[in-house]
């Protein structure tokens, strides 16, 4: 058994799963004073009556990190930055908990000007009276050479508990992004660190042993012991959700699709490249922060079923506020909710006075309640359309950087879409109608995010580099700095990258069938010395895909739209 | 981060191609500038975007280009790639995509010439010339000024435009008595149509920060205002770094930002430039700063000494001279353009150009045909040791009508001579013939 628990912003939704079914569900408002209590209460309720032995893990999104950092609940963290020359990026925004030091590694990560340890001194002293809880370190280049981090690390080890630095939370290089990452994960550390205590004490004295796994923004699931090292991981898992539940529920036919998720507020895209999904470039951005935290790839348009429809200026307005529910559902303005349950697509609780609103709205602009409530969903229709247009063509015009890439032109072009949310059936019609595409869409989606936190499995992306004429050999993320002994070609290179992911998968319990590794990237290149020697520089990026645990029995069948 | 300025980039490191593994033009080039650019967070700039360049095509190549024996045999995909991306670059700024924008390509392109029977100075495709072409066919005319900064004299550019008053060509260059490709001297000024709009400043071994910006204020810049070009192109070669394998200069990445931030330049493109470590990672760092208009006074290379890399008084006093030298020139043009050209209906020039990394030796004579109504045609009668020949006639884009139907009767003509090629370049309706002489 799987268990599977989705913490939103408004509703927690909770799964239980036997191999390909669905045994129990749950869905319950969120407390939000006390997000242990809410996840502890659903768990409760999903097993009980059942056999705590049989439980294989426990996987949870949650929210715990990112309303730590949206609400702003977060750890004093003083950061030390040492950027070295290069552009004059503003961290202003740390206000005086922030310092820079001296001392820089170039790009192939060789140290060119060392640290001076009495302005480390200096910073020891001025920040003794400041409540200072964790600590952010990070040199550029980091990732190419962590031993900067490591000394400053240890001059201040014994002065903070929670120290992060740079290079641990990703191998790849963007220095403003890294500090960002790293404020974020020093400043979530305790916040995450005492619920995964807490939510571990509750598993003992329930006698649960099953492991618990956490879900990413890249849709897959870290370890916990993992996630209380790099809680940053753990933000914005909440899109993740959606995408694997929609991934689990939908056809798989291998070409390029289209999953969109209508919620109330947001409509949320997504594209799946030969049923892979696609990622942000570098990472998510949380309160403006830019993040190297990889994320899948997802577009959010201001656009939901209760969404505010309005006149301006004569010209008919959805959108992107939200005023409150549908009036069929009680609430007080027009939304296109509303235009559906007057079109008999939906049923609300309060038709009638819905119809009224959408029919005094419509005589003062000289239609009729029909024509007013077609118009809304058909605009509704064309705004996706038009959204899906615009993303498509940015992914489309991401840069290159080989000739074969350029010459071979893969474009993404989706050959169908999945639909899910509320008005996804009343909806599916105006949406394959303005966007020609086949729609396919599940009979019962209430809990499709726990069940996409339930079947995500642990992903891993490394990224390897080996410098031959330097002789060293790294991976980032795995914490792997080696000396390299002898020549290294790109397969054996790539080997290893692959032989290293396999087993970060296996620790984290993946079994052979489940690990789906692949080589993202690999490439080699010639150095020539100064004595014209040949050596290498080899850069290898593996991962593992994110992907499904198994595959979902769908109950309640299919519901396709004829083309 | 926000730039000023809405900079387009064409960031084309063509991974994945080589002249030969060991040569300077290889993958390796534009890796460790693609790692600093990424590190530095360039691509997280508020309005600095990212462009895929467009692939030439032999008509693209053709407008510019006399290709034996033909535009496919000579070019890889790569050279079409770096020509479309400056292609791009153009049509960026042209169709305000982008106030500015910078192509970061390879190989480069600034010695090709008229003429490509093969490789010279690694390059084959002169990428802005097939731009401009490209830029002028699609947009209409255009006043431009290219300013060359590589370490080389910018022959291909040079020889493209010797003749076109429309295209002020500025070449900045360690003197060709000391470099490769030993041409550039102050007195090649351009053909008949074109006298004086050719503008070459040769400088001495050991010029620095210094002394490219003395010529910058005191050369560079009043011509550009006398001038008034509608577009200003960076050449921007990088080889003057003092780090640079093949040259002899004392230039830095904070001179380079400096230069770009005073010339201001609408569209940059990248030339030559072999220190792939030491220079270019913080060079087009400073470039794409300057132009974006951010602020560049952190970019250095990390191992700099400013005392290290300071011209010499000699150095400084030669580059004045130089530099008043070239401005006086460009104030007389006109009087010694009458002067040497009064009463003349043709001007002949000979030429010798050597293929450097082809092994070829060429031989030309290239005719000026004055005309009173337009910039005139002109005639390029060349062979090879390799045994290869051709006549290339290309009428400019603003030939009259009479200058026009010459060119044509002159390619019926021609294909009567002894020559492997005949070659009708008609800039002006932008055709292409290519017929075979006897
Ligand atoms: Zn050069
Ligand atoms: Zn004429």
């Amino acid at each position: 058994m799987i268990i599977g628990i989705d913490m939103g912003g408004t509703n927690i939704d909770g799964v239980v799963l036997h191999q390909d079914r669905i045994l129990k569900t749950f869905k319950q408002p969120v407390d939000g004073s006390d997000y242990f209590a809410s996840i502890w209460h659903c768990l409760e309720a999903l097993i009980e009556g059942l056999d705590r032995t049989d439980i294989k893990r426990i996987q949870l999104s949650t929210t715990i990190s990112t309303n730590a950092i949206v609400e702003n609940k977060v750890a004093q963290v003083g950061v030390i930055l040492q950027p070295g020359p290069g552009l004059n990026w503003s961290y202003d925004h740390f206000g005086e908990r922030l310092k820079y030091i001296s001392g820089s590694i170039d790009h192939r990560g060789s140290p060119v000007r060392v640290i001076d340890r009495k302005e480390l001194r200096q910073i020891r002293d001025e920040w003794s009276d400041l409540p200072i809880d964790a600590l952010a370190i990070v040199t550029k280049f980091s990732v190419r050479n962590p031993d900067f981090e490591h000394e400053i690390e240890k001059f201040f080890s014994n002065d903070y508990p929670d120290i992060t630095l740079g290079h641990r939370l990703s191998g790849k290089l963007n220095f403003p992004r890294r500090v960002e990452t790293a404020y974020l994960n020093a400043a979530v550390s305790r916040t995450f660190r005492t619920f995964a205590e807490q939510f571990q004490q509750a598993l003992e004295q329930a006698d649960i042993q099953a492991p618990v796994y956490i879900l990413k923004a890249d849709g897959g699931t870290i370890d916990l012991e993992g996630a209380i090292e790099k809680p940053v991981e753990t933000i914005l898992s909440g899109p993740a959700a959606s995408f694997m539940g929609m991934k689990a529920l939908l056809h798989e036919n291998g070409n390029d699709r289209l999953l969109i998720d209508i919620g109330g507020t947001t409509t949320d895209l997504f594209l799946l490249v030969d049923d892979v999904p696609i990622f942000e470039p570098l990472g998510i951005t949380i309160n403006q922060r830019k993040t190297l935290v990889r994320a899948i790839f997802s577009h959010s348009i201001g656009l939901g079923g209760d969404s505010y429809v309005r006149f301006e200026e004569g010209q008919l307005l959805i959108g992107p506020e939200r005023k409150g529910h549908a009036i069929a559902f009680g609430g007080k303005h027009l939304t296109p909710t509303d235009a559906l349950v007057y079109l008999d697509r939906l049923k609300g609780e309060r038709g009638d006075e819905s119809r009224e609103a959408i029919e005094v709205l419509a005589k003062e602009h000289g239609l009729s309640g029909h024509e007013l409530a077609e118009n809304i969903i058909t605009k509704m229709g064309e705004m996706i359309s038009n959204t899906v247009d615009a993303v498509l063509e940015k992914l489309n015009g991401s840069p290159v950087y080989t000739v074969r890439e350029l010459m071979s032109d893969r474009t993404i072009k989706p050959d169908s879409i999945g639909l899910v949310g509320g008005p996804a059936e009343a909806l599916a019609e105006t949406i394959h109608q303005s966007l020609g595409l086949p729609i396919d869409y599940p009979a019962d989606f209430a809990i499709a995010n726990a069940i996409g936190a339930a079947l995500a499995k642990p992903t891993v992306e490394i990224n390897l580099l080996a410098d031959t004429e330097r002789n060293i050999l790294s991976v980032p993320e795995l914490g792997i700095y080696q000396t390299l002994r002898g020549s290294l070609d790109l397969a054996t290179a790539k080997q290893f990258a692959m032989e290293q992911v396999k087993l970060a998968g296996q620790t984290m319990g993946l079994s052979k069938e489940q690990l789906d590794t692949e080589i993202v990237e690999a490439s080699i290149f010639n150095m020539l010395n100064d004595d014209y020697g040949v050596e290498k520089n080899i850069r290898v990026r593996a991962q593992i895909r994110p992907g499904l645990l198994t595959h979902l029995q769908r109950e309640g069948g299919y519901n396709e739209s004829k083309e | 981060m926000k730039a000023k300025n809405r900079l387009g980039l064409i960031l084309f490191p063509a991974f994945d191609w080589a002249i030969s593994p060991r040569h300077p033009e290889r993958e390796e080039r534009l890796l460790y500038t693609q790692d600093q650019l990424m590190e530095e967070g360039i691509e997280d700039i508020d309005r600095i975007e990212f462009f895929n360049p467009l692939i030439a095509t032999d008509q693209d190549i053709e407008r510019v280009h006399l290709a034996y024996p033909d535009v496919e045999a000579l070019v890889s995909e790569s050279h079409r790639i770096a020509a479309g991306g400056v292609m791009q670059a153009f049509d960026l700024v042209l169709s305000n995509k982008a106030e500015k924008s910078f192509a970061l390509v390879r190989p480069p392109g600034h010695h090709a010439q008229r003429v490509v029977y093969g490789d010279r100075g690694f390059c084959i495709i002169n990428n802005e010339a097939v731009g401009l072409a490209y830029a002028r066919q699609k947009y209409g005319d255009m006043r431009v000024a290219i300013v060359d900064t590589d370490c080389h004299h910018g022959d291909g550019t040079e020889d493209i435009y010797w003749n076109d008053p429309d295209t002020l060509v500025i070449s900045f260059h360690q003197d060709g008595r000391t470099l490769y490709p030993g041409t550039g001297p102050i007195s090649d000024l351009g053909g008949p149509g074109a006298y004086g709009y050719n503008v070459n400043i040769p400088l001495p071994p050991g010029t620095g920060d210094e002394g490219f910006l003395y010529v910058l204020e005191h050369v560079v810049l009043p011509i550009l205002e006398d001038y008034q070009p509608d577009l200003i192109i960076n050449s921007a070669g990088q080889d003057n770094h003092y780090t640079d394998p093949l040259t002899n200069m004392n230039f830095s990445a904070q001179g380079y930002s400096v230069l770009n931030d005073r010339l201001n330049p609408d569209i940059a493109v990248l030339e030559g430039g072999y220190s792939i470590q030491g220079a270019l990672p913080y060079v087009n760092t400073g470039i794409i700063a300057a132009m974006a208009g951010l602020d560049y006074s952190g970019i250095w290379e990390p191992d700099y000494h400013l005392g290290k890399w300071k011209q010499t008084d000699r150095v400084g006093q030669d580059v004045r001279s130089i530099a008043e030298a070239v401005i006086e020139i460009w104030h007389k043009k006109e009087e010694i353009a009458q002067e040497l050209f009064r009463s003349q209906k043709k001007v002949t020039r000979q030429r010798q150009v050597y293929y450097d990394t082809a092994g070829i030796m060429e031989h030309q004579t290239q005719e000026f045909y004055l005309c009173p109504s337009c910039p005139g045609l002109d005639v390029i009668r060349s062979k090879n040791d390799q045994g290869a020949s051709l006549v290339g006639i290309t009428v400019p884009r603003k030939a009259c009508p009479d200058c026009q139907t010459k060119a044509y009767e002159l390619f019926e003509t021609e294909q009567r001579s002894r020559v492997k090629f005949v070659l009708l370049q008609d800039q002006k309706n932008d055709r292409f013939q290519r017929a075979t002489g006897r």
